[in-house]
């Protein structure tokens, strides 16, 4: 199988200042890497640099074809600014040449109703934002989505079915799926590939050899308790 | 007839142009700034009249620079765009009232309808259209970018690029005010109906609409109360523009 992507010796600074320093690591088609490590470890800004947002040193490349869709965490958005949900969808689906049906596709599938994209942006709740954003994301056919903390600003059983709705999606469109998130539990369950940015040295591999108690300590500088599923 | 006619035209287009490109202005939160840009026209239109050319002319190429200066600014360097603008442009007004004397400095700072070139008729028409064509077919693009420049990225857009055109179409619609409202006038006519807009909008294409609707109604208004009173038109199309913009506050509150 191919790579989707392949970061060599990444290196991303900000005022001399190394956040990312010399990462490398590859991401196969259609795997699901998890992005873990403590605040400030500097998985926010590899996302940026790996759409080119930020400056960096070293090489990221993406397959030949591939297209992003990126969920940032958050936005600050004035909440008087008379810009819809649908508005924002309708934009994206220009620029992108997507037709409305693909829309009202992505709507049903983050489970979002038509009177809530009539509201203006800037006066949905958090969880209704982020799944605007992952609707916006899913318009013009992305072959890979980038997503930043998908259930911060949902309560926990919306974290569930969040996860659920993302993995039937990446099953149903082959997506390669890259997700910034600290819930270690849910990263157990649904990622094949692990990445443990921390500040010292970052390693990669599937959850059951890289979330071990001893390891993510290490990482984290105190144990961590998360629970298994079966 | 006729020059009433141009006249008429030349007025409408500059209300199209302001209400449209004052929409984004107001989103992207750069009131301020664009109230600055249209000072530096000033020392061009000074310049412009020592050497016995076009005025227009003049600020239209002082108004080209200001804009490519602020574009370098945000998005070459970590220099605050509004210390640069403050400094700058405040400087320009100054500068610009020491080339422009007498009659001619009152005229460049509140405008004053007059005879029309056939030049300045051209660029007229063309740069309103061009100007909203622009708004209008980018407007998408503009929207992604006001919300998130990083979803512009993702989405494929030249987020700095566009930025330099949205400023530049910005630069062509204050261009299009100097001969009407003048200098210190023009950054109103952009910014007071869109931040009305703002209020009374459900969408983004209801608030272009009002934007332009207002703008149109002020400087029409303004224009024929002026007449009437046999006074300049600028400061009374401002003044209804703003009168307007406090009415929708009284809208917004209820």
């Amino acid at each position: 199988m191919s790579n989707a992507l392949d970061v060599r010796h990444l290196t991303i600074s900000f005022g001399g200042v190394a956040l990312v320093d010399d990462l490398s690591f590859t991401v196969a088609e259609g795997d699901s890497l998890a992005i873990i490590g403590p605040t400030g470890s500097g998985k926010t800004v590899l996302f940026r640099a790996l759409i080119g947002a930020l400056p960096y040193r070293g090489e990221i490349r993406w397959a030949a074809g591939a297209k992003v869709g990126y969920i940032p965490q958050k936005l600050d958005i004035e909440r008087d600014l008379p810009i819809t949900g649908n508005d924002f969808l309708l934009a994206k689906a220009r620029v992108g040449r997507a037709s409305r049906d693909e829309i009202r596709r992505a709507l049903d599938l983050v489970n979002l109703t038509e009177d809530t994209t009539r509201k203006p942006v800037g006066t949905l709740s958090g969880g209704q934002f982020q799944r605007l954003l992952l609707a916006f994301a899913l318009l013009g056919e992305p072959s890979v989505l980038l997503f930043d903390e998908p259930t911060a600003g949902i309560d926990e059983p919306g974290e569930e079915r969040l996860y659920d709705r993302i993995d039937r999606l990446k099953q149903e469109r082959h997506l390669t799926l890259l997700l910034i998130s600290h819930e270690l539990s849910l990263v157990y369950r649904y990622a094949t590939q692990v990445l443990c940015l921390g500040r010292g040295r970052s390693y990669i591999g599937p959850p059951a050899d890289v979330l071990t108690p001893q390891k993510l300590e290490e990482l984290y500088g105190s144990p961590m308790k998360y629970h298994v599923h079966e | 007839m006729t020059a009433g006619l141009g006249e008429l035209v030349l007025s409408l287009g500059m209300a199209v142009a302001a209400g449209l490109v004052g929409c984004f202005a107001v989103m992207r939160r750069m009131t301020l700034a664009s109230d600055a840009i249209s000072h530096v026209a000033l020392p061009g239109i000074g310049i412009a009249l020592l050497l016995g050319v076009q005025p227009l002319l003049g600020g239209i190429v002082m108004l080209l620079l200001g804009t490519l200066l602020i574009w370098a600014v945000e998005t070459k360097t970590r220099i605050p765009t509004e210390s640069v603008i403050g400094v700058v442009f405040s400087a320009a007004l100054a500068v610009g009232a020491l080339f422009t004397q007498g009659e001619s400095l009152v005229e460049a700072l509140f405008g004053k309808p007059g005879a029309l070139g056939v030049a300045e008729m051209a660029f007229g028409v063309a740069g309103s259209i061009g100007v909203a064509i622009f708004i209008v077919s980018q407007r998408h693009r503009l929207v992604i970018a006001l919300v998130s420049r990083d979803l512009a990225r993702t989405s494929g857009i030249d987020v700095s690029r566009l930025s330099l055109l949205y400023l530049l179409t910005f630069s062509v619609t204050v261009a299009l005010g100097l001969r009407y409202l003048g200098v210190l006038l023009m950054g109103s006519l952009i910014i007071i109906p869109a931040a009305a807009a703002k209020h009374l909008a459900a969408n983004l294409n209801s608030m272009l609409a009002i934007a332009v609707t207002i703008a149109i109604f002020s400087t029409l208004s303004g224009t024929s109360l002026a007449h009437a009173l046999h006074r300049e038109t600028g400061p009374f199309i401002i003044a209804i523009a703003a009168g307007v913009f406090f009415v929708s506050l009284l809208k917004r509150g209820g």
